[in-house]
């Protein structure tokens, strides 16, 4: 960080008044800046010996300080009943600062909730020993992922979640396969619970990659066939951020409705930079003189409520198609003017719950975390169903669980039966068409009044598609 | 086609004049410190998010008033307590200040306000649309903004050409020294300056927060552009910051509506690629894609052709 500001503070001064002085400090900010780069790799390559170089010895020392202090705390929590043996520690990579934290930070918050509340009080797993999230914050950044995967490996930790962003889980998924295949019995297994680009189990696909969510391809045959069906629609405009999975709903929507109503008009596809685009109006303006009935969008976290805002503004009574519209201030903000227009393609089905063990949870949870909400109970299904194949591996061997994990078939809190496919690691479960309401919402969202309901279901089986997967797997 | 011309324009009115209220108190801080503020959109998001804490209590209009004041206050004691020390290190030190002051308001904002998007609305009396064109409606609340934004423009430009006040700033801009002499407390003067201007900035947060949504990533981004605008308008002059804010603004909005872009081009030229062309998103590319870009493009041609800027007074 002082490394930027100086190079920072240097380019200023350049800017201000360029001198010779200002030069000189510039190219010795840029050799520093080379010999921290260099540093930084060597450290990566250490693995985690504590060598010789002070800065990886400070943090190692940081790190273990912090384990030892986060150990105390559990046991002062008293968690008695699952404190047989060492905890089972599960990694975390996602953002918990920056313009993302607030959707890592509800995830890391449910992680930790269902370990707690599904297994650490009901005495632990693998004959009493307890869950231990671990979380480390990558801002949403692939290159910060890289380095907090590092960590999480010098940390000796085999599992790890990661969501949040489908450029962050290539990334990941990479560095993955590649520390798998150079240690051989210290493989990582990366378990996505909500990157859903489909190369991630398409031509990118690994052993050791594990997709709890639907990938972008399933969910939009889902939506393009509500669409369809809906008589009233004519026109439609695709809006979405320029990166991979901006990209494939784009040109997946028009593809499929292609297919589907030939005589639906696509009259715009459109893309705009990811995060940067402060105001949508100048979007709207667009979308309204195209004369659209409906409008697909990919959009998440600011750039969804922006894009919403703007046309509610613009006083455009048209629904939109979204995969990411509601939670994490979304539903409080859009408030009213969303009822009935917002639409979501969610693996989760919303209100009605469907079990009273389902109902248990969200309850328990909104006890402890009142601010917050269960904004992807996939969550718990990815956890319940890794900490099942630790039981039936009998261990924390990461391919001895990724083996059992592979075809094992689930049922949920929600009594539904979810199945892993072992050709490319994808889960199978149902989707849903959510409507954003105030009628016939027992559990709402942000505390609005306002929360989702399941309009239309679309069984597991149903959304089965192909794979072009070819899995190279690793001999044991 | 007529409708998307005159909807860019109104918007590209809107954005450009909520930067100028930025740059304005930018430029005049940049011009007489020579401190290039890092902070000064850090102190936008800080308006937003004091004044939708005071709309949950008092209403939005309390907000209004209330929320610069404050942040004023916190960027005049900011000056006079951190930046006036730091000051003796020289501009490398209050470079690196406002940059590090920058990173803890932000986390600052987390920390309080938490990660999440706040509910922050414009007020019911504003929540009609002002008039509707081609099927669009243009709400209340832009036109607000808008008048909002010009008269602080008015008052602005004449406090600093009319008033005492602004005399003495003008001459404490050009030369410091010979002001001091003259019996003036230049380092009072600094301090409400810069106290004025983060309070602008606080402003433009609170009248934006309802329409571009009030979160913790609001800011970012927003830092660079109007570093750019001031640049492009140039040092200490605020009819420059203005003219540069209105080209951003709507050069931006424009680019976004406009549907043209590469293929179209070639298309002219009569040149065709194969879709699998390894350079094919080069091809494809269309003009709103890079809207973003243009500003720091226009910066660029700027600082070669007229490095003073298009209305600045020095090199």
């Amino acid at each position: 960080m002082v490394l930027v500001a100086v190079v920072v503070a240097n380019g200023g001064g350049l800017l201000v008044k360029f001198s010779s002085r200002s030069l000189v400090r510039l190219v010795s900010a840029l050799l520093v800046l080379l010999a921290a780069s260099v540093a930084v790799r060597a450290q990566g390559q250490a693995q985690g010996q504590v060598g010789a170089e002070g800065q990886a010895q400070n943090q190692v020392e940081a790190q273990a300080q912090a384990q030892a202090q986060a150990q105390v705390e559990a046991q002062a929590q008293g968690q008695a009943e699952a404190q047989q043996g060492e905890p089972v520690r599960i990694g975390f990579i996602d953002p918990l600062s920056g313009p993302f934290a607030s959707i890592g930070t509800s995830a890391l918050l449910l992680l930790e909730f269902s370990a707690d509340y599904l297994f650490n009080s009901r005495g632990g797993i693998l004959g009493g020993r307890a869950i231990e999230i671990v979380p480390f914050d990558n801002q949403q950044s692939p290159t910060e992922t890289q380095l907090q995967f590092r960590r999480a490996v010098n940390e000796g930790l085999h599992f790890i979640f990661q969501g949040n962003s489908s450029a962050v889980a290539n990334a990941l998924g990479a560095a993955v396969t590649r520390h798998n295949r150079r240690n051989p019995g210290e493989e990582v297994v990366h378990l996505n619970y909500a990157a859903v680009d489909p190369a991630l189990t398409e031509e990118n696909c690994s052993f050791w990659h594990f997709r709890f969510d639907a990938h972008a391809v399933m969910k939009l045959e889902v939506l393009t066939d509500f669409i369809a069906s809906s008589e009233s629609v004519k026109s439609v405009y695709i809006i979405g951020q320029d990166y991979s999975f901006g990209h494939v709903v784009a040109q997946t929507s028009e593809r499929l409705l292609g297919e589907k109503r030939p005589d639906i008009a696509i009259v715009g596809n459109e893309l705009h930079p990811i995060g940067q685009v402060k105001d949508f109006t100048p979007y709207v303006t667009k979308i309204v003189a195209s004369g659209a009935d409906a409008i697909i969008t990919g959009n998440f976290g600011a750039d969804m409520v922006a894009l919403a805002r703007s046309v509610i503004d613009a006083g455009l009574d048209i629904p939109i198609y979204t995969f990411y519209a509601a939670y994490d201030g979304i539903t409080a903000t859009l408030g009213a003017d969303g009822k009935d227009r917002i639409y979501l393609v969610h693996s989760d089905s919303g209100n009605p719950f469907s079990t009273e063990e389902r109902r248990q949870f969200h309850l328990a949870f909104k006890a402890a975390h009142p601010d917050r909400d269960v904004t992807q109970p996939r969550l718990m299904n990815a956890l319940s169903m890794l900490v099942k194949a630790m039981e039936e591996s009998g261990g924390t061997d990461p391919y001895e669980v990724a083996l059992a994990l592979e075809d094992m078939r689930f049922s949920t809190l929600r009594g539904e039966q979810i199945w892993m496919r072992g050709s490319d690691h994808q889960l199978m479960q149902a989707l849903h068409i959510l409507v954003m309401t105030d009628e016939n919402i027992e559990f709402d969202a942000d505390n609005s009044g306002f929360g989702l309901y399941a309009e239309h279901v679309v069984p597991a089986a149903q959304t089965v598609l192909e794979t072009g997967c070819e899995m190279k797997r690793p001999r044991r | 086609m007529p409708e998307i011309l005159v909807f860019a324009t109104l918007n590209g009115l809107v954005t450009g004049l909520l930067l100028f209220m930025l740059a304005s108190g930018l430029t005049v801080i940049f011009s007489m410190m020579g401190v290039l503020n890092f902070a000064h959109a850090s102190f936008y998001m800080l308006g937003a998010y004091f004044a939708y804490s005071i709309s949950l209590w008092f209403g939005y209009w309390t907000g209004l008033i209330v929320a610069p004041l404050l942040v004023g206050a916190l960027g005049a004691l900011v000056e006079r307590y951190g930046l006036r020390r730091v000051h003796q290190q020289g501009h490398v030190a209050e470079l690196v200040f406002t940059f590090g002051l920058a990173f803890l308001i932000e986390e600052a904002v987390q920390f309080f306000w938490g990660p999440e998007t706040r509910n922050y609305q414009a007020p019911e009396l504003l929540d009609f649309p002002l008039f509707t064109l081609f099927g669009q409606e243009f709400s209340a609340y832009r036109g607000f903004m808008l008048a909002i934004s010009m008269s602080i423009f008015l008052g602005l430009y004449h406090t600093l050409t009319r008033s005492r006040v602004g005399l003495v700033i003008q001459a404490a801009i050009t030369h410091p020294q010979m002001t001091a002499q003259l019996g003036h407390n230049v380092p009072l003067i600094f301090t409400m300056v810069f106290g004025v201007g983060t309070a602008l900035a606080g402003l433009a947060g609170v009248i934006a927060g309802p329409v571009l949504t009030t979160f913790p990533g609001m800011a970012l981004g927003l830092g660079s552009i109007v570093f750019v605008i001031v640049v492009i308008g140039g040092l200490g002059s605020l009819q420059g910051a203005l003219l540069a804010s209105l080209l951003i603004g709507l050069l931006q909005s424009y680019a976004i509506a406009a549907d043209v872009g590469v293929p179209d081009l070639l298309a002219m030229l009569g040149v065709e690629f194969p879709g699998d062309h390894p350079l094919d998103d080069l091809w494809t590319l269309h003009l709103a894609q890079v809207a973003p870009v243009l500003p720091f493009l226009l910066l660029v041609l700027v600082l070669v052709f007229r490095p003073k800027g298009l209305l600045g007074k020095r090199e």
